[in-house]
């Protein structure tokens, strides 16, 4: 599935409290996925998720579920945060720039919390 | 403390003071029409007229930290102590790297690049993991560029593409492009059209008047074939497969394109951090000239941190590049990808690293971080964060543009100068970089640095 890492207000209101404070670490570890996409998983609001990738690995917690409309099938979002820069890739293809979006992960459902 | 005046009215109470037009520098849109309602006794902002959601928690959080101005390996230590031996750790390194700067003013940056040009080191800016494929793209394409001011009194078709400012940047929208009325611009949002081009459906949709949905990874094609159809020429009969956009969608969007009175293209991460990078903005930046055969069209980057875009003109100014800038050589070199700082980390070129202001080590890819927990790291921020637990030397310094003054540059390149709300107990980034400096240029006449 495709991961985007991308900024929200909880994630920026949270930050200016604190990146240490638990309310930024629970914002930026907790992904989104649309219902069909969520469905399809056997997973609902609150289960723990692992992704994971060739670079690294994470566990996250599952979010309410987006309108189908708001949110492709097979996308999923998060806020920016440690656990999004855990899965990065740091080739830059000579630019400077990690692959900061658009990052293929496997999801692996651990069941309720 | 910086001895910026702010201008204040004393209310009846004595211990409250009202700072008028304070600027927020929480993001790029450094608005500088805050009221802030100041508690001289808590030394906190109790209240921020006019901030959105983002700058009310930035004004209201940053109070007086109740943390030690500075320490080496996590143990308290004097101010003096803690800039000796960051300013030995600099001294003896032989690839010493600067990192940072975006939420730091103007005069604290011009005070690293003098340090990195010292010590022969190199200096980056959090551009290169933001807009910095668009700076590539600037040298490349070249920027038909306006001030907000400009889109504000005369832009009546606006295009966000790969942004959320809904989110991102909350007041965007409502001072500077879409609802404000301006000069030529009489009824504001009735006189404009909003389009909205993304991956997913943001809070920023309802907002436009058209969201168009481009396939992930797609945005360069879809940049491609505006560029042709504006141009005349025809396009792959398969865009719609490969864009997720129909060729109804691209034709009735070039025709608004080249009949608007003044076009604005602005574009976010959405573009720099996916598949094509430099190549993305540099194609938004061309269709922006493209469309100026026909009528008056810009495009601008949406810049996150408060400073950002002034790190960009202090570098620039400084060693005639925007980040990404090596000394070793004893003069500057630009090259993306070798001077940036993902890279430089990730190679392991390192082997010593002055952050100011930015917390690369929980934001950096993981293999970036892992050397980065094996050289001696120098961390300046307001707030503890996860590079300062793990530096060898952490200052804590005061927050710009609440406890200190100085001057910022809007993501449109204007400056605007900062008016401070209350004293801190924390030395500036300024003068925490001062001090180092000045103790590196009494090791350098000791004795040259050691030889790479």
């Amino acid at each position: 599935m495709m991961l985007i890492p991308g900024r929200s207000s909880k994630q920026g209101t949270s930050l200016n409290a604190g990146k240490l404070k638990e309310e930024y670490q629970a914002v930026t570890s907790t992904i989104e996925m649309n219902e069909s996409t969520m469905r399809k998983l056997g997973l609902s609001a609150g289960d723990r998720v692992r992704l994971s990738c060739a670079t690294g690995k994470v566990e996250v917690e599952c979010g309410k579920p987006r309108k189908d409309e708001d949110l492709p099938d097979g996308m999923i979002f998060i806020p920016y945060g440690p656990s999004s820069s855990e899965l990065m890739e740091s080739d830059t293809a000579g630019s400077g720039m990690p692959m900061s979006k658009q990052m293929m992960v496997d999801v692996e459902c651990l069941g309720a919390k | 403390m910086s001895e910026t005046k702010t201008p204040e009215t004393e209310k009846d109470e004595p211990n409250i003071r009202i700072v008028e037009d304070a600027t927020c520098t929480f993001c790029g849109c450094v608005c500088d029409d805050m009221e802030l309602t100041v508690d001289l006794d808590a030394n906190r902002i109790t209240k921020a007229k006019n901030a959105c959601v983002l700058g009310r928690a930035w004004f209201l959080q940053h109070g007086i930290e109740d943390h030690p101005q500075a320490m080496i390996d996590g143990r308290e230590v004097p101010l003096e102590e803690a800039m000796d031996e960051a300013a030995r750790i600099l001294h003896e390194a032989k690839f010493p790297i600067t990192y940072g700067l975006s939420d730091s003013p103007c005069e604290a940056q011009r005070v690293a690049v003098a340090i990195n040009d010292l010590v022969r080191g190199n200096i980056d800016t959090t551009t290169s993991v933001c807009h910095g494929p668009s700076g590539i793209a600037f040298q490349g394409v070249g920027e038909s560029t306006s001030t907000l001011g400009e889109v504000k009194n005369r832009a009546d078709l606006v295009i966000y593409w790969g942004g959320n400012p809904a989110e991102s940047h909350p007041r965007h929208f409502t001072r500077y492009t879409v609802t404000p009325k301006g000069r030529y611009i009489p009824n504001g949002k009735k006189d404009r059209y909003v389009v909205l081009i993304d991956v997913r459906k943001t809070p920023s949709a309802p907002v436009a008047d058209q969201l168009i949905r481009v396939k992930p990874g797609r945005d360069f094609e879809l940049l491609w074939a505006l560029r042709a159809l504006v141009r005349g020429r025809d396009i792959d009969p398969d865009i719609e497969k490969i864009t997720g956009v129909s060729r109804e969608v691209l034709d009735e969007l070039v025709e608004r394109m080249k009949n608007c009175n003044f076009g604005v293209l602005f574009f976010g991460m959405g573009l720099t951090m996916t598949r094509g990078r430099h190549f993305n903005s540099g194609a938004l930046l061309a269709l922006a000239t493209d469309l100026n055969k026909y009528t008056h069209f810009v495009a601008k980057p949406v810049r996150g941190h408060g400073n950002v875009t002034g790190a960009d003109n202090v570098v620039s100014w400084q060693t005639g590049y925007p980040f990404g800038v090596n000394f070793h050589r004893g003069y500057p070199r630009f090259n993306p990808g070798e001077y940036t700082t993902v890279d430089l980390l990730a190679r392991g070129d390192a082997d010593a690293a002055l952050m100011i202001a930015t917390d690369p080590a929980s934001n950096f890819p993981k293999h970036a971080i892992e050397h980065l927990k094996k050289i001696p790291v120098i961390s300046l921020d307001a707030k503890p964060t996860y590079t300062s637990r793990q530096a060898r030397v952490a200052f804590m310094v005061a927050t710009y543009g609440i406890n200190t003054g100085g001057t910022v540059y809007r993501m449109d390149d204007v400056p605007i100068t900062l008016r401070p709300a209350f004293d801190s107990p924390f030395p500036t980034d300024e003068e925490v970089l001062t001090g180092i400096l000045t103790r590196l240029k009494k090791l350098r006449a000791n004795g040259r640095k050691k030889a790479a």
